[in-house]
Formats: structure tokens, C-alpha cells, sequence
């Protein structure tokens, strides 16, 4: 079934991975909602199983995250920490930022304020 | 008018409704704005849930019409108005949980229902949710074992579920004692706040009311008769608001609501 994303429109989320040895970096472009959480999910998914060992997540281009995007960020980063590996937020816009903060995971988290800071940590 | 638009998110234009020929809402306009808290407030019977019902789109009215998102319900399809429905949550009076369900999968069902996320997601969501409302420890509970005032606050965990634009709630306050009331109407303000929505609250509630509200709208036998920010209604000089307001028994709202001459109601004379 196709479902109406938040402003009304079917959403597209861009996801590209993109080797910064050693890790890998996520760059997401559009909103992650309910439509696209389980697309982010597989591309994650797939990185956990490859047992990366750290995923720096960019989300400079996401205006807008629901409870379902931040579900399998805490996901991954249950993945992640299973071998020890690291899961990295980069570039959170304001409006991002605190939704992680309202639901009180931005402590659990490592959140970055660029991409650059997040790779070298 | 545009889906994004800063103004109206609801709009009730000149709408009237009847049940059985009897005028139960009375060419009410009414516009909820993006992100405020509406009060609707008035007595028994006075036309709030009806009011509530008619913006969910449960009724529809006989005059004018009622817009959400930018859409009338009249002209909207059947995928149209399913899809409007997943941008609303609502708080029933009840908290209309599943007595055979637990916390948690009372809190699951709308996602499982309409959403394709995996299992797994859907139990982080579901503790995401149960924090916001501060009972994470009670997912693995039956409803049976709950107060009246955690069910309401589990109703609310479910309410926001799939991250509603809009939260309705009808009598969110209604048969809680002081304290449950006040933990309620402090959750109501945080959610709105944190999470942003528009929050649309029927009550006959004077304390909460004023507690939560960011304008108030006070019906009166189906009319709209006040309109405006909490002050405005507290000093508002009409006699029937003040009447409401304050809980007097005696004002120009009338104990007895009949029109009909009682002698001869009684002598079927009418």
C-alpha cells in the first residue's frame, strides 16, 4: 500500500553509502517517516551484517525524522553494539535534533555536529 | 487553501448539523490554527462532541462544511480520507484500550495495523512512546491492572502511535480525581509542545480548560458564543459564559431544557 508522507505526498527518501574507510558513510536526503523506515532499515541493516565497524549517519539533508526513523536508528545502534562497532549522527538540523531530545535519546546517541567530526571520533 | 498553510489545519465553515430535526450545531465557523490547543467547552448536550465528531469525519454536517488539511471531507475519496485518518490521533473518553491486549500491544496495534514495520521497530517505538507518557515499566501490564488515570495516559501513548499531525480528545479529564487530572493536563500541554501538534480538547472541565488551553471556544445549545484566548473568555461580558465559567446554578442557562409547556407535555396537549 502507498502511504501519504507528512506534507500530503508519497515520500522518497535518497539513500547513498558512500566508503570512508574505515567507516561507512550514510548520506540520507528527504524526510524519514513511516513510508521509508523500513527502506532505511534494510540499507542498515545490511551494514550491520557486514559487521561495519562504524556507520556515520549524515542527516544535514533530513528536514523532518518520525518515532518510526529514530526506532531503527536505535536499532542499528543495538546491531552496532553487539560487536562493537560504533553508529555515529552527524549534521542534525534543529527540528531533527530535537526529536531525538524529546524522547530523550540524545543521550544515547553519539551525535556530531559535522560529518568530519563524527568519521575522526 | 494550501496543506501547509500556517492558518487553519481544521475549519468548521458555517456548519450546521441536526439529529431528528433538532438543530444540535447552529452555522458554527470555527477555525483551528497549526500548532495551538483548542478548548471546546460547554455543557451536556451543548454540541462539543458532535462538534468533535463532525471534525474526524465520523459526522457530517447538514450545512456547510468541515475542512482538515486543507480537504472537505465531503469531497474527499475513500484512500484520500483513510490517509487524512493516519495524520489524527484521538484520546476516547475511555482510553478505549483492549482489556485482553497488554500495554504494550494495546500501543503496537495501530502500527501493526497500518504501518509495514518490522516487529522489532515497532517494540522500540512502543517504549519510545510509553516514555513520553512516563510509564515505561507498565509495557508487559493488562489494562485491568491500571488506574483510571494511566489508562488515560496509555490511551494518549497509542493516540500518538504513528506521530499524529492533530490530537483529539474528548473529556481527557473525565472521571479522574485532582492529581490524575493534573498529570493529565500537564502531559496534554507537554505533548503539544514537544511534539509540535495542534491539539483539539472537548471538555466541560473549567480547570483543565483553562489549564491547557491556547483559545478557548464555548458552544451553547449548538451556538457559538464565545471565541478567544483565556483571558478573553475570564473576562468575557456575555451572562452565559460567566454563568458557565464560574458553575453557577442560576443565570440566564436555564436547569430545565425543555421548551414544551410542562402542564401540557404532561396532558399531551403538544
Amino acid at each position: 500500500m502507498t502511504r501519504v508522507g507528512r506534507a500530503g505526498e508519497p515520500n522518497r527518501l535518497k539513500i547513498a553509502v558512500e566508503d570512508r574507510a574505515p567507516a561507512s558513510l550514510v548520506h540520507l536526503e528527504g524526510d524519514v517517516d513511516l513510508n521509508v523506515s523500513p527502506v532505511l532499515r534494510k540499507q542498515l541493516k545490511d551494514l550491520v551484517a557486514s559487521r561495519a565497524a562504524m556507520i556515520v549517519v549524515d542527516m544535514s539533508d533530513v528536514p523532518y525524522i518520525d518515532s518510526s526513523g529514530v526506532a531503527t536508528l536505535v536499532e542499528c545502534l543495538q546491531g552496532v553494539s553487539r560487536y562493537g562497532g560504533k553508529l555515529h549522527l552527524a549534521s542534525l538540523r534543529q527540528q531533527t535534533r530535537s526529536v531525538f531530545e524529546i524522547s530523550r535519546l540524545d543521550s544515547v546517541f553519539s551525535i556530531f555536529p559535522t560529518v568530519e567530526e563524527a568519521l575522526k571520533a | 487553501m494550501s496543506d501547509k498553510s500556517p492558518e487553519s489545519i481544521i475549519e468548521l465553515r458555517g456548519v450546521t448539523k441536526r439529529f431528528d430535526g433538532r438543530t444540535v450545531i447552529n452555522a458554527v465557523t470555527l477555525p483551528i490554527l497549526r500548532g495551538e490547543t483548542m478548548v471546546i467547552m460547554g455543557s451536556s448536550g451543548c454540541g462539543k462532541s458532535t462538534t468533535l465528531r463532525m471534525m474526524i469525519g465520523d459526522y457530517h454536517p447538514d450545512e456547510g462544511e468541515v475542512r482538515i488539511f486543507g480537504k472537505s471531507w465531503a469531497t474527499m475519496s475513500e484512500t484520500e480520507a483513510n490517509d487524512v485518518r493516519l495524520r489524527f490521533g484521538i484520546l476516547f473518553q475511555s482510553g478505549a484500550l483492549l482489556n485482553s491486549m497488554t500495554v504494550g500491544e494495546n500501543i503496537a496495534l495501530p502500527m501493526r495495523e497500518h504501518t509495514d514495520l518490522d516487529e522489532q521497530v515497532i517494540r522500540i517505538m512502543v517504549k519510545m512512546k510509553l516514555e513520553l507518557v512516563g510509564l515505561r515499566d507498565f509495557e508487559h501490564l493488562m489494562p485491568a491492572q491500571l488506574s483510571g488515570g494511566m489508562k488515560k495516559r496509555v490511551g494518549l501513548a497509542r493516540a500518538i502511535a504513528l506521530d499524529p499531525e492533530i490530537l483529539f480528545y474528548d473529556e481527557p479529564t473525565a472521571g479522574l480525581d485532582p492529581i490524575a487530572t493534573a498529570v493529565t493536563d500537564e502531559l496534554i500541554r507537554d505533548l503539544s509542545k514537544k511534539l509540535g501538534v495542534t491539539s483539539v480538547v472537548v471538555t466541560h472541565d473549567m480547570g483543565s480548560a483553562f489549564r491547557i488551553a491556547d483559545r478557548m471556544a464555548v458552544l451553547y445549545r449548538g451556538d457559538l458564543i464565545a471565541l478567544g484566548a483565556p483571558d478573553t473568555i475570564r473576562n468575557s461580558g456575555d451572562a452565559r459564559v460567566k454563568q458557565f465559567i464560574e458553575g453557577l446554578a442560576d443565570g440566564p442557562i436555564p436547569l430545565r431544557q425543555s421548551s414544551k409547556d410542562y402542564a401540557a407535555d404532561l396532558l399531551g396537549q403538544v
